[in-house]
Order: structure tokens, then C-alpha cells, then sequence
């Protein structure tokens, strides 16, 4: 596709060279932060940091008010037997949804973040796309989670990706705009780099790997690399984008390697819920495990938590 | 007859070996194993082609990820294969004294097994080494050749030697990054379906090695025409078997590989050689410049 | 790209915790003796030194010091196992031995790592992850070679040569040891080891590994002690092959020393490698591949990427990026799971250090270090570079062997290639380029035994290692690793 022929605002970056990742570096610092050792006092801190970034999801077609509604009552109550535990950032639905929570939550600190543009394929014309965001936001969203057009991305297509970001930030009106690359369906990390790039000069607020239908969804790999991006864009912009890994992360371990890398790449600023977020459903229970056993000394079984 | 009073020993079921698992053959059908007085031994699986057939898938789905695990690796893990069959030397002489073989040719055999399969481990990060190549092309390129494994072998192993044939020749084929189906001597089949009991417990990944059990004649026609085998072994010297064999390889071109000697039981038998031989040549340029 | 005000902040907020590996499951004796012809006795000399806890300063235990009737009694004791048992045995079986010790340095993996940060104070990160898993593989490398020599050398029937004298550094004690040994038993040859005498520890529990495996007495004779003792070995006529690993000052002293005899030998000597940055580099990577070449094992490393040359189109961001990470990088306790970088091996080594950090600020460079705490006691180096200097600063032409990084840009690849070789040394290089014409252009013109293309300090006991020019001559690892511990003569 020849880029020149589009008509795109200056705001878009040159896609045109190509980013320069390299995989083998990439999985050899990956597999640096994982062999970080994090013990005691900082690993009770670490897991009560990643509670306050949880995304609490569900996005299921077979979601109904009863489903959200005890989603919603676990966002609220994690696990009352340990008191003053930091409540989880949001609860993530579908934006028919978003009523419900918006209600179940109310008088709490916990934000309503919907999907939408025909999540999770993102097959679906600009115009339905923009009617889902609108109904999402209407009822009461605060954050907005976008699906880009792979499929104009890997056709090389950048201004229309670019366009459907920018018009949709501007439907979002007061929403915070994450926007899903579906790193599982770009294939290279060089692509990874490439629309993270887009993603945020055409305004994202936060940039999220996956929609978590599909394999694979999160990798500390795709991470890193949007993490770089995001390093990058900071230092031309000055202007801090968000970070949210969603999908496949289902362990306390694996979510401190990832607060690990965190750390080691963006700093301290990252590292609160404003800037980085887990798309999670069954985190929350084995970080409360570890915390429990954090406090005990003991091994914990699932029984003993919640499963809303 | 024993007496009441003595303890009843528990025989043990010969079955076959399948990706990383030990069915009966799906067809049912066995024969048995005498001894010398014409008492039975076992009953032995009578593979079918359909078994056959299973094994090759299971090789197939094996086969990139084992190719693709490190040089090291491999040679650990055949390493440890060889630990394992040390540590079972009594099962073994006395399964090959069973089938006919004086305890001192067991014991040799036995040692020869063991001590094959270490000097294959050691072959695993250097044959590499030895026959690839960097070739001085007179174009500004970097050329350089390697090895790299053929893919799905099938073995016919010699009939003579319960075991030592066996490993001769499935150490060097996997060592190279195949996988393999191997037939079993028909007379003397006990060893090879312990020897699965061996690779089972030595970290070989499921459908690396399969073995069956069954009928040479009835299943030579499918070890040597089945599409998605690329290789196959054979150990038997008869002109006749050996030109249905290829004859049959011949419908997807397969490399057929004849290892008709008689004794495995010498230095000789082993070689780089045996490995290069399930091995293709892939040869790569890239121009030199900035 | 611009480089804002409110940089990214590394210093504060969460801290990991200390996470000490245990050391209570190892077993360390208090006094170790000289390991000759298969059992430990006491020096001649009746003598002990020290070996301390370069993060502590502690003594850790007492080492005998091998005088030259030591250094006799154990190249006698390796000639006798080589004229008896050693070289009569079937290498097939020698093969065999040597896979043992191979095994149980992986069954006394965890131990071996702890006491090789005690000793020499790198991080047990490294230790654990890539010294001893290295060690081990080489002695498995080199078993397998025992009895297929033949193949390694086309036309020649090949014999060894007798015994080798072997002499290590500090920097990596355990696969030093492993580098040397484990291809000298392959061929055939037996040995006398001397470990350097910071770091004597794991040589001696290799000893006690070596003799739990059941080799012929005298195989491998291990003798503790110092440069002198080292002398003693080198220059013993009862050596017919000599390996040294070491300063190339040492290494000049050593040719010069052996010239006229017939020794064969091998120097693994010095280096100051250049670690070359393209524009067209993966930059993220390419930052990481120079934190690797010149931090890795506090930069004690002969091959470290120790002078970067990064285009200058580029080295800005490099620059900055390096400093972001090197704000990451802990210094500390050696046996703290996340400490990345660790004490320095000795006090004269650190003072060595120090002086030519001063050196390079005199001369006119801009030294940036990280702000990282350091300990009270110890020996220790924040992680250092100097930018604004070029090829006519010490800093940029001598070995500091330590984590200090010199800076220089470049414009054209020939001047890259030129400055690259513009030293005595020669032993590593690195390349950064996503163009892989390029690399092999590189690799064709940069004078040195070990080019690392888009990574930096991989080793592997396949892959053979050594220099050019000063750096040394003779190879070390895979087929080409063979060549020094035979007789080749047709």
C-alpha cells in the first residue's frame, strides 16, 4: 500500500522503515527480569500492588446483570478475613453491561471499563464501531477498551488504523481510551512496535496487548516491547501512555515479573494503577493466596477464596 | 509345582510402545514366544497397520520440536537412556538368556548397549561439526552447509539382535533430531519392549521413538510405503526384501538406507556415518557487504 | 530525540528485598591441602594463605601454598597415571570418567554456585545461571570427543602429549578449570592445575568431585599457590604442554620463559574489545548486548565489550538509554539473588580500578556513574562510563578489567572497522546492525578470534574461543579446542 496516496494527519508516525526489534534480546531480558527474586517485605508490597491494577473482566456472551452484579460484589469485597487490602482498579464488561456495574459499584473507588468496536474482532464497520464506543460511554463508562483493525494493519493500511483511533478518542469524550493491538494476531514484535507507535499518536491513553480470546494473549515479550514504545514515545512527547497486559496471566509469580520488568523499564511514574493495569479474572484469588500465605507461613487452598 | 507356601511371581505383559504411551495393538491379535522347551514366554503384540500407522503420526507431531531442542540436550538426554539401561542390566540379561543367549554374551551385550548409546550421546554436539561445511564460493557470499535431520525414520531392526541392534540403530537416527518407528526383532522382540520401559523413564519426549512388536512380512509393505515417512532403515540381508523395499520407498522418493551387517556387536558398527545417513544438507547464501 | 527534563525515575520506590541464597547446605572445609596423585596432602612448605570474601573481607578458609618440591611431586604423579593406567585405557572409557565428573558437577550444582560468589564475588545470578551450567557442559563436550578423535583430524592418527601444566585466572574459577581440564583428559593427557589465588575454593571441590568419580590417582593433580607456584608448573621440563590464562603481561613472561624448550602451549591472554553500535541496530537490544559486554561478572571479563562505538546519528539515544539501565542495575552482596553486580575480586584489583578511573578523568574524559548504594565492607565498583574520549586516552587503550565502559562515536563503517582494530588486542568484537550484509562485512574485516553479531560474552562448549595478536594464541572449546592438547605430527 502505497502511503503517500493517503490523505493522514501529520500526527502519524513513519511506519514506513520499519521498527528494529530483536527477538532473541528480547527473550534473554525477559528471561533476566524472571530470575529476579522477590522475597519478604517487597513481595508483600509487590502483590498489594498488582491487587490495585486489576482489571476484574468478564466479557462472555453468556453474561447476564446476575453475573456482573457478583463480579462486582468480588471487586468490592476481595476477601474481607484480611483487612485494609487496596480494592482492584476496574471491573471490565461489555458496554451492555456497563449499567449494571455502574450501579452495583456505586459509592465505591473502582472505575467501569467497557470494551467496544465490536470486541473482539473488530470486524464490523466504523460506524457500528462508533455507535458501540458511544453506547459504552453513555452508559457510564470510564474507561473505554478499543480493538484495532488487524486486518487493515497487517494490509499495510496505517492511516485508516490510525483514523479509527483518533475518531474513536474523540467519541470517548471524558473516557480514558485503551487500545487492544491483539499482539497474538500481529505476529512480529516489529509489528508490535509498529502499532504501539500508531496507537499512541493517534492519542491512546493506555496501550493493551490482547483481547484475551485468543492465543496467545499477553506475553511478557509483547510487553516489553510496547513498554519500549511507550519509553520511546515518552522521551520524543513528553506525554506518559498507559500500559495494560490482558490475558493468560493467572499467576501471582508471573504478574511480579511483570511489575519487575515494570520497574526496570519505564520507573517509578509506571507504577501505579493509573499507568498500568492486569486484564485478569482469576489473579486476584492466587495474589490473595500468596498474600495469605505471606502472612501465615502457609500454603493456601483455593477453597478457603471467593470465586465470583 | 510349587507349594502353597512359596510366592507367586507376576509375569509381565509385553505391549507395544506409542507416543510416550504402552497400548495393546488396536487389532487385538498376538503370537506367543516359546522357550527352547516350547513353553510360552509371553504373548507379543501383533501390530498391525494401523498401528503402524498411529506411530507415525505420533513421530510426526514429535519430530520439530525435538529437532529443534538443543544438540546439548539431546546428548543428555541419550546420556541418561544410558544410565537407565545400566541401572537395569539384570532385566536385561536375563530377558536375552530367555530368548536364547548365553549369560556371558548377555552381559556383553548388554554393555555394549549401554556404552553404544554414550558414545552416541557424545556424537550429538559434534557431528555437526565435523560435516558441515563453509564453502568459499567465489561470489561476495557467506555460504555455509549443515545437517539437518530428514524427519520421520522407519526401522526395521535385525532380526538377530534383541537389543543391541535395536540401539545401534535408533541412537544415531534420533541423535540427529529425527523421529522413528521401529519393528522389533519377530524372534527375540522382549528386549526392544523393555527398552521402551527405558526410554519412557529417560526424558525422551512422547513420540520420539516408537516400537512395535508383530509379523516382519506383514509389515514391511507399510514401514516402507507410507507418504509421510522420509527414511527407512533395514537390516535384513535377503535380496528379495530389499527390493520390495524400494520399490515401495520409491512412491515419495523415500531415502532408503540398507544396514545389513551381521554383527552389531563390534567397533565397527558404530560411526558418524550412521547418523549422517538420516541426515539432508541445507546450504545457505547471504551476500557480504554493507 | 529530544531528551525532556523529567527523566524516568529509577531511584526510590519499590525496592526488592533482600534475598540471600543459603549457604547452609554447602560443605566448605577449613583448611584444604594439595589434591596430588589422588589424595589431599599437606605442602612441603608446611605454608597457608588466606582466601577471603571479597564482599566481606572475611577469611573464608586456609589454602596451602604449593612450593616447586610440591609442583614436582605432582607433575611426577601425573606422568606416572599417564604412563600407567591413563594412557592404556580404552578412551572410550576415559570417555566415561570424564562424563562422571560432568554428572556430579550437575548433582553439586547449587553448592558450587555459592561457593564460587563466596570466593570470588560475582553474583550468584551467574554462578548459578551461566558459570557452572557452563562447567559441566564442557566436561560433557569433551567426554564425548574421547574416542571419536580421529574425526576431528582428517588424515593424522593422533596421540597426546603427555602432561599439561594449566594456569588459570581469578574471573571464572570453576569454568576456567573446566576449560582446561576437560579437553586435556579427552586427548589423553593428564594434569597439574593451578587455581588463582583469590579464588582457589571450587578447584578444590572439583578435586573432591573428580576423585567421588573414581579416576586413576594422579589424572588430575590439583596445586594451590601463587605466582611462583605458577612459574614452578610452567617451567617444570617434566610438562610437555603448558595453558595459560591470564594478563598478557604475564603471557609474555610465560613465551619468553619457555622459549627453547619444547613445550607446546597456549595463551589466553588479555583484550579491550570493541562493541560496535550501528544506527540501523535494534537499539533497545543493542543497550542491553553492551550492559552484558562490559557489567557481566563486574566486567572481569577478558573479552568485555569494554570501549562501546556507537554511530554518531544514534548515540544519543544509546547513551541515554544506557544510563536509564544502568540506574537498574543493583550492586551488592554477591549472594543476593538480585545483586547484578557484584564485589570486586581483590583490593590491588580494585585500586587498579580506581586509579584509572582517575586516570580517565585527568586525561579530560566525563565519567557518569550509577547512583546505586554500595555496602560498608567489601570491595566495590558502581558501574562507570567515560564518554568524550578517543583512541589516544589510556582509558580507551589499556585493560581496566573492571565495569568501566569507554565511549566513542564513529560515521562510516571503515572507520569503525579502523578503530576497532587500532589495538594490540584481539580478541573479541561486537557487532549491533539489523543488516546482515553488513555483519559478515564485519565479521570479514575485524581482527579477532570471537565476533559477536547482535549479542555480546555467549559461550558455549561447542563454540571455540581465542584471540589474535596480543590477545593470545590457541583456541578453547569445540573441534578447533582439540587441537592444543595433542600431537599432531603425520
Amino acid at each position: 500500500m502505497n502511503l503517500s496516496a493517503i490523505n493522514v494527519p501529520s500526527r502519524m508516525p513513519d511506519l514506513s522503515t520499519g521498527s528494529r526489534i530483536d527477538e532473541v534480546g528480547i527473550n534473554e531480558r525477559v528471561a533476566r527480569f524472571q530470575s529476579r527474586s522477590i522475597k519478604t517485605a517487597s513481595k508483600v508490597e509487590a502483590l498489594r500492588l498488582v491487587l490495585s491494577m486489576i482489571d476484574l473482566t468478564t466479557l462472555e456472551g453468556q453474561d447476564t446483570a446476575g453475573k456482573v452484579g457478583q463480579l462486582c460484589q468480588k471487586a468490592i469485597h476481595l476477601h474481607d478475613a484480611i483487612p485494609g487490602l487496596p480494592h482492584v482498579a476496574a471491573v471490565c464488561v461489555y458496554p451492555t453491561m456497563v449499567g449494571v456495574a455502574r450501579q452495583a459499584l456505586e459509592g465505591h473507588d473502582i472505575k467501569v471499563a467497557s470494551v467496544a468496536t465490536a470486541f473482539p474482532s473488530g470486524m464490523a464497520s466504523l460506524a457500528v464501531k462508533l455507535d458501540d464506543t458511544k453506547v459504552a460511554v453513555e452508559q457510564g463508562a470510564n474507561e473505554i477498551d478499543m480493538v484495532i483493525s488487524r486486518g487493515a494493519f497487517l494490509q499495510g493500511e496505517y492511516g485508516r488504523v490510525f483514523d479509527e483511533i483518533a475518531t474513536v478518542k474523540d467519541a470517548c469524550g471524558d473516557a480514558h481510551l485503551k487500545v487492544i493491538l491483539e499482539t497474538g494476531e500481529l505476529g512480529t514484535l516489529d509489528r508490535v512496535q509498529g502499532a504501539s507507535m500508531l496507537a499512541m499518536h493517534a492519542g491512546a491513553d493506555f496501550i493493551k496487548t490482547s483481547t484475551g480470546k485468543i492465543q496467545p494473549a499477553a506475553t511478557m515479550q509483547v510487553t516489553l516491547v510496547m513498554l519500549q514504545a511507550i519509553k520511546d514515545f515518552y522521551y520524543k512527547t513528553g506525554r506518559m501512555v498507559g500500559m495494560k497486559p490482558a490475558g493468560g496471566i493467572s499467576k501471582a509469580k508471573l504478574a511480579i515479573h511483570y511489575l519487575v520488568m515494570l520497574r526496570e523499564t519505564l520507573g517509578n511514574a509506571w507504577m501505579t494503577p493509573e499507568w498500568f493495569r492486569f486484564g485478569a479474572s482469576s489473579l486476584a484469588n492466587d495474589v490473595l493466596m500468596q498474600l495469605m500465605k505471606q502472612a501465615t507461613g502457609v500454603y493456601q487452598s483455593a477453597d478457603y477464596f471467593s470465586k465470583d | 509345582m510349587a507349594i502353597a507356601a512359596e510366592r507367586v511371581p507376576v509375569a509381565k505383559t509385553y505391549k507395544i510402545y506409542i507416543d510416550g504411551k504402552f497400548p495393546r495393538t488396536e487389532s487385538g491379535r498376538y503370537f506367543t514366544l516359546n522357550d527352547k522347551k516350547g513353553a510360552v514366554i509371553a504373548n507379543i503384540c501383533r501390530s498391525s497397520r494401523k498401528d503402524f500407522r498411529n506411530s507415525v503420526v505420533a513421530a510426526r507431531d514429535a519430530q520439530l520440536a525435538w529437532a529443534q531442542a538443543s544438540a546439548y540436550l539431546r546428548g543428555q538426554i541419550l546420556y541418561r537412556i544410558a544410565e537407565m539401561l545400566e541401572g537395569r542390566r539384570e532385566q536385561f540379561v536375563s530377558e536375552l538368556q530367555l530368548q536364547g543367549t548365553t549369560q556371558n554374551a548377555a552381559q556383553k551385550e548388554v554393555d555394549a548397549s549401554i556404552d553404544r548409546l554414550i558414545y552416541y550421546a557424545g556424537w550429538a554436539d559434534k557431528y555437526q561439526q565435523v560435516f558441515s561445511a563453509v564453502n568459499p564460493v567465489s561470489s561476495s557470499h557467506f555460504n555455509f552447509s549443515v545437517l539437518e535431520p530428514t524427519g520421520v525414520v522407519a526401522i526395521l531392526a535385525p532380526d538377530d539382535s534383541s537389543l543391541l541392534g535395536l540401539i545401534s540403530n535408533v541412537a544415531p537416527t534420533i541423535v540427529g533430531g529425527n523421529t522413528c518407528v521401529a519393528l522389533a526383532s519377530e524372534r527375540r522382540p522382549l528386549c526392544a519392549v523393555s527398552f521402551a520401559e527405558v526410554l519412557h523413564a529417560s526424558d525422551v519426549p512422547a513420540g520420539v521413538v516408537n516400537i512395535l512388536t508383530g509379523y516382519r512380512e506383514e509389515l514391511t509393505e507399510h514401514f516402507a510405503s507410507h507418504m509421510d515417512v522420509n527414511a527407512i532403515i533395514y537390516c535384513d540381508g535377503s535380496k528379495k526384501v530389499a527390493k520390495t523395499i524400494e520399490l515401495l520407498a520409491a512412491e515419495n522418493i523415500k531415502r532408503v538406507v540398507a544396514r545389513t551387517r551381521k554383527d552389531w556387536n563390534v567397533e565397527t558398527a558404530q560411526d558418524p556415518y550412521l547418523i549422517r545417513d538420516t541426515q539432508e544438507v541445507k546450504t545457505t547464501w547471504h551476500p557480504v557487504g554493507s | 530525540m529530544a531528551i525532556p527534563e523529567n527523566k524516568l525515575a529509577f531511584e526510590g520506590g519499590w525496592q526488592y528485598s533482600p534475598a540471600p541464597e543459603s549457604i547452609d547446605h554447602i560443605n566448605l572445609k577449613t583448611k584444604y591441602d594439595l589434591y596430588i596423585g589422588g589424595e589431599f596432602v599437606a605442602p612441603e612448605s608446611g605454608r597457608y594463605f588466606d582466601t577471603v570474601n571479597p564482599a566481606t573481607e572475611e577469611c573464608i578458609a586456609k589454602v596451602a601454598d604449593a612450593n616447586e618440591a610440591d609442583v614436582d611431586k605432582a607433575v611426577k604423579a601425573a606422568r606416572k597415571a599417564y604412563n600407567g593406567a591413563w594412557s592404556k585405557m580404552k578412551a572410550a572409557e576415559r570417555g566415561k570418567y570424564i562424563f562422571r565428573i560432568a554428572r556430579i558437577m550437575q548433582e553439586r550444582a547449587r553448592e558450587f554456585a555459592a561457593i564460587e560468589s563466596l570466593d570470588g564475588g560475582k553474583p550468584i545470578r551467574e554462578s548459578r545461571d551461566i558459570d557452572i551450567p557452563l562447567a559441566a557442559a564442557h566436561f560433557f563436550y569433551y567426554a564425548g570427543w574421547a574416542d571419536k578423535l580421529e574425526y576431528a583430524f582428517p588424515g593424522r592418527k593422533v596421540k597426546p602429549l603427555g602432561v599439561a601444566g594449566q594456569v588459570i585466572p581469578w574471573n571464572f574459577p570453576l569454568l576456567m578449570a573446566s576449560w582446561k581440564i576437560a579437553p586435556a583428559l579427552a586427548c589423553g593427557n593428564t594434569v597439574v592445575l593451578k587455581p588463582a589465588e583469590t579464588t582457589p575454593l571450587t578447584a578444590m571441590k572439583l578435586a573432591e568431585a573428580i576423585a567421588d568419580a573414581g579416576l586413576p590417582p594422579g589424572v588430575v593433580n590439583i596445586v594451590t599457590g601463587a605466582g611462583q607456584t605458577g612459574a614452578a608448573i610452567v617451567t617444570h621440563p617434566g610438562v610437555q604442554k603448558v595453558a595459560f590464562t591470564g594478563s598478557t603481561k604475564v603471557g609474555r613472561i610465560i613465551q619468553k620463559a619457555l622459549a627453547g624448550t619444547n613445550k607446546k602451549y597456549t595463551l589466553e591472554l588479555g583484550g579491550k574489545a570493541a562493541n560496535i553500535v550501528f544506527a540501523d541496530a535494534a537499539i533497545d537490544q543493542a543497550v542491553e548486548g553492551i550492559v552484558n559486554g562490559i557489567f557481566f561478572n563486574q566486567g572481569h571479563v577478558c573479552c568485555a565489550g569494554s570501549r562501546l562505538l556507537v554511530q554518531e546519528s544514534v548515540a544519543d539515544e544509546v547513551v541515554q538509554k544506557l544510563k536509564d539501565r544502568m540506574d537498574t542495575l543493583i550492586v551488592g552482596d554477591p549472594l543476593d539473588k538480585n545483586t547484578d553486580i557484584g564485589a570486586i575480586n581483590s583490593p590491588m584489583q580494585l585500586e587498579k580500578i580506581e586509579s584509572y578511573l582517575e586516570i580517565g578523568q585527568q586525561e579530560g574524559g566525563v565519567m557518569h556513574q550509577s547512583s546505586c548504594a554500595l555496602p560498608d565492607k567489601g570491595y566495590w565498583c558502581r558501574p562507570t562510563i567515560f564518554t568524550g574520549v578517543s583512541q589516544s586516552n589510556r582509558v580507551v587503550q589499556e585493560e581496566i578489567f573492571g565495569p568501566v565502559l569507554a565511549i566513542q562515536t564513529f560515521r562510516t563503517l571503515d572507520e569503525a572497522v579502523s578503530k576497532a582494530n587500532n589495538t594490540p588486542y584481539g580478541l573479541s568484537g561486537g557487532i549491533w546492525t539489523d543488516k546482515g550484509a553488513k555483519i559478515f562485512k564485519m565479521t570479514q574485516k575485524i581482527r579477532a578470534g570471537v565476533i559477536w553479531a547482535n549479542t555480546f560474552n555467549k559461550f558455549d562448549p561447542t563454540s571455540p574461543f581465542g584471540g589474535y595478536k596480543e590477545s593470545g594464541f590457541g583456541r578453547e572449546g569445540g573441534l578447533h579446542g582439540l587441537d592444543a592438547y595433542l600431537n599432531l605430527e603425520a
